[in-house]
């Protein structure tokens, strides 16, 4: 029954999607008083609990281990930890679309239910196109994918998770990217019935920053947090792998980072308009195309877990539906919403466009190098795009984006004279260019990390100064949001700079007993036994670290064979100091040394600061919460001003009624 | 600004999608070929893999006739599969050297036992040394090395019954 009652959710929420489409087409077309009109909002508040409904249901069939399902059969074992049998939910393609959509219709119907700013026509195109967007999804996932199709016979026992995502980081990581990427889902929306009805205004501009503020933060911590586990789970001690699939969680962020300046300066000056709506299209057309690169399989990533071209044709139709379609009406319409307030170059709000231009051209980067292997395939060559180009070619448009960054919000609005924070900028230069001195005398390092310290420095410093000569318990909460994020940049690119430039690697092969030196670390391996978890067997190493002369720790790094399904993984130990993480993994066995003693592989590294990369990107996120609560703060007072002051009217009114000669003082 | 400049975003997804519509039609294969084709063999010798059977050396491929390097393993689920198409092969009177990589002698002797011997030699790669000199990019591969030792095909993957043929068809035309 509980497939069922899924499924029949399910498809009764499609047909709502559909309704709520056609409701606000009329209501765009029509005016709202039309009668068919009346239902998109309602439709979109049914569809968010019925679409709820249905992945409640898949989760209770994952919780107990339904086995007639065929996706609790392929993806889930009865022996498995429970936590890990509800993270299996959205472990799997299937499972992981019905979320996405239940977050969908959830965030439609939050939408519907409360957004009362806006013209209703404009309101209506936007829940026809979230309508739109939402039925091809529920297509998607109903046609090609649907998540509770039943096995012709139960299966004895479950396939199993795949291994690497038994771990809380599954837990977390893809609920938070989706939220984030369908949250840009509304900002979609909104922009484009803000463009259908020629509405793109601050008041626009007020409805639609929550939705963005909101995605951000979801996006900057699903990244961290994505980060760190690829960090400690994949066991090759690096952050960051400019693989297909993070640069499509990466590319949407950096949209989204731009949207968020550009629907602040619209919010504020009604300015950048154009950037506004084009950003709104382009975010989501990034997370879109995360989804496709994923799905299809078109490229060769490590996180193609759910790899199927049938699906990528799908998604590749749903993508040229939406984003083509969201970019011809853009090209048609673009030029008739106008540019809205000037400004000079010295300027706050021409920092943001720089640095709009510079976000956008990393974006560009980071797609050009990502999408670069599909273009080679095409004449049958093979290429892999890494590192040697994506830091360098990001670095160029990073840098100065930094340098802006730590300027930008010491300039006033509108125009500015560049002399007035001569101090400022001289002071954040000379710090920069004493850092850059002060690593060329010690040591040889890198260009790129020497840069991103200094730039860290000078741009911690730059972020706090807004702050300096005012009274800090009456600065807005807004404005400690942007000072946060910003400082939480600076932090990040220190960790990120630091990491790189001053890591030490030591690989060895070592008997028990026998010790490295690592970074001022010694580290002996006592001993290697087996040990058996729930659903694995490892061998786990048991290696004692010393720092100097100090107290010996006890690291624990696992080589682990899960048996359902069968696969080895390593499991790092690690470390944490406050100046950093010793990292440790164990390799396969290698050989016998002269006493007969068997060796193991060890990998051992030194990272100093390397911490500070996600305690910098927790700030980030952080800031953008202060900002949030600040702007609905803000909003909830004048909503009640504004209640207070009709409230005020209306007994005026009242009195006048009751006794026409009486003049109450104004 | 101008409306062509509006157009730009547009025609930069157009081009996408063609290209990634294009791709999807297109047959996906994630394996990686040898730079090590149309190449001498590297020199090489590995002790035996398994008493009873002689180990493997470069000098084993020179004179006579072209011959079959099989990369294999006994830990390796697809070279049970592929083990009756080696058979029919050796039957068609080919050469076939195996390699068996990261293996244990009582491993080896067992899955000959079970799944038959089509091997004139078997060499033991133990740290998979040869196979990453060979450029192969996981077990099982199998190579046609002509009479001079040079290494004229790399076929990927488990040798299927149609797979069969063609392997005799290469092996006639180096010759």
């Amino acid at each position: 029954m509980i497939a069922e009652i899924g499924l029949a959710a399910l498809w009764l929420a499609t047909a709502l999607a559909a309704l709520q489409m056609v409701s606000g087409a009329v209501g765009m077309a029509r005016g709202s008083d039309n009668p068919l009109a009346l239902y998109a909002r309602p439709a979109a508040v049914v569809q968010a609990t019925l679409a709820i409904l249905a992945f409640a249901m898949l989760l209770y069939a994952f919780a107990i281990t339904d086995l007639s399902i065929k996706l609790v059969a392929t993806h889930s074992h009865s022996a498995k930890p429970f936590l890990y049998k509800l993270t299996g939910t959205w472990g799997n393609h299937e499972g992981s679309m019905l979320l996405w959509v239940a977050v969908l219709a959830a965030s439609g119907g939050l939408l519907a239910g409360a957004e009362r700013r806006l013209p209703e026509r404009t309101m209506a195109a936007t829940l026809g196109v979230q309508g739109f967007v939402a039925l091809g999804f529920y297509a998607f996932l109903l046609l090609s994918s649907n998540p509770f199709e039943r096995l012709p016979a139960p299966a004895p026992e479950g396939i199993g998770l795949n291994p690497l995502l038994q771990d809380i980081g599954l837990a977390i990581h893809p609920p938070t990217l989706y939220i984030g990427y369908v949250g840009l889902s509304v900002a979609f929306s909104l922009a484009m019935g803000a463009l259908l009805t020629r509405q793109v205004n601050p008041a626009f501009a007020k409805v639609m920053r929550p939705w963005v503020l909101g995605a951000w933060v979801f996006l900057t911590f699903g990244i961290t947090a994505g980060s760190y586990w690829a960090y400690y789970e994949l066991g090759w001690g690096g952050w960051w792998f400019w693989d297909p699939v993070e640069n499509a969680s990466l590319m949407p962020w950096l949209a989204a980072t731009a949207l968020l300046h550009s629907v602040s300066v619209l919010a504020a000056r009604d300015a950048l308009r154009t950037w506004t709506i084009m950003l709104g299209v382009l975010a989501f057309s990034m997370s879109m195309l995360g989804t496709f690169l994923v799905r299809s399989g078109v490229l060769t990533s490590v996180h193609a877990f759910a790899v199927d071209p049938e699906r990528g044709t799908f998604i590749l139709v749903l993508l040229g539906l939406y984003i083509g379609g969201a970019l011809a009406i853009f090209a048609a319409r673009a030029s008739s919403i106008a540019e809205g307030k000037r400004f000079t170059a010295t300027s706050r709000e021409s920092a943001l466009v720089f640095n709009n231009v510079m976000l956008s051209a990393i974006l560009a980067i980071v797609l050009l190098g990502t999408l670069y292997p599909l273009l080679t395939e095409a004449f049958g060559v093979r290429v892999s795009v890494g590192p040697p180009y994506f830091n360098p070619a990001s670095a160029i448009f990073a840098i100065p984006m930094f340098l802006v960054m730590a300027v930008g919000p010491l300039l006033r609005w509108k125009d500015d004279a560049p002399r007035r924070i001569r101090r400022e900028l001289i002071g954040l230069a000379a710090i920069a260019l004493i850092i850059v001195m002060l690593a060329a005398f010690v040591g040889h390092y890198d260009v790129l990390p020497i840069l991103g310290l200094a730039l860290a420095a000078a741009l911690a410093i730059g972020a706090l100064l807004p702050l300096r000569g005012r009274n800090l318990a009456r600065v807005p909460l807004a404005t400690w949001g942007m000072v946060t994020a910003h400082f939480g940049v600076a932090v990040a690119l220190f960790g990120m700079a630091s990491e790189s430039a001053f890591t030490s690697e030591k690989l060895a092969a070592v008997a028990p007993g026998g010790s490295e030196e690592v970074a001022g670390w010694t580290v002996t391996l006592e001993n290697v036994a087996p040990v058996a978890g729930p659903n694995w067997t490892a061998v786990e190493a048991r290696i004692a670290a010393r720092r100097g002369e100090g107290e010996p720790h006890i690291l624990a790094p696992q080589a682990r064979s899960f048996w359902a399904p069968a696969q080895a993984t390593s499991e790092s130990a690690l470390l944490t100091r406050w100046d950093g993480q010793l990292y440790a993994v164990i390799g396969d066995r290698a050989g016998i040394d002269e006493a007969g003693n068997e060796r193991w592989q060890l990998r051992i590294w030194w990272k100093p600061f390397v911490t500070f990369i996600w305690y910098g990107g927790l700030l980030v996120a952080a800031g953008g919460v202060l900002a949030g609560i600040g702007h609905v703060r803000v909003d909830l007072r004048r909503r009640r001003a504004t209640a207070r002051g009709d409230a005020r009217r209306a007994d005026l009114a009242a009195l006048r009624r009751a006794d026409p000669i009486a003049e109450p003082a104004e | 600004m101008s409306r062509l400049f509006y157009l730009l975003p547009l025609a930069a997804f157009l081009f996408f999608a063609g290209l990634a519509g294009y791709m999807l039609t297109q047959d996906k294969t994630d394996a990686v070929p040898s730079q090590m084709v149309e190449q001498p063999l590297p020199d090489f010798a590995l002790k035996p893999a398994v008493d009873g059977i002689p180990g493997v050396s470069r000098a084993d491929f020179v004179g006579g006739a072209p011959r079959l390097l099989n990369i294999w393993a006994s830990w390796c689920l697809p070279c049970i599969a592929e083990a009756p198409h080696l058979e029919r092969l050796k039957e068609e009177g080919v050469e076939i050297v195996g390699i068996a990589v990261r293996d244990e002698p009582e491993a080896v002797a067992q899955f000959l036992e079970r799944h038959g011997n089509p091997y004139s030699r078997i060499g033991a790669d133990e740290i998979s040394e040869l196979m990453i000199e060979l450029g192969a990019s996981g077990v099982p591969e199998t190579y046609v090395i002509d009479a001079e030792g040079n290494i004229r095909y790399q076929h990927i993957g488990d040798i299927r019954a149609e797979t069969v043929p063609m392997l005799l068809a290469k092996l006639e035309e180096v010759r």
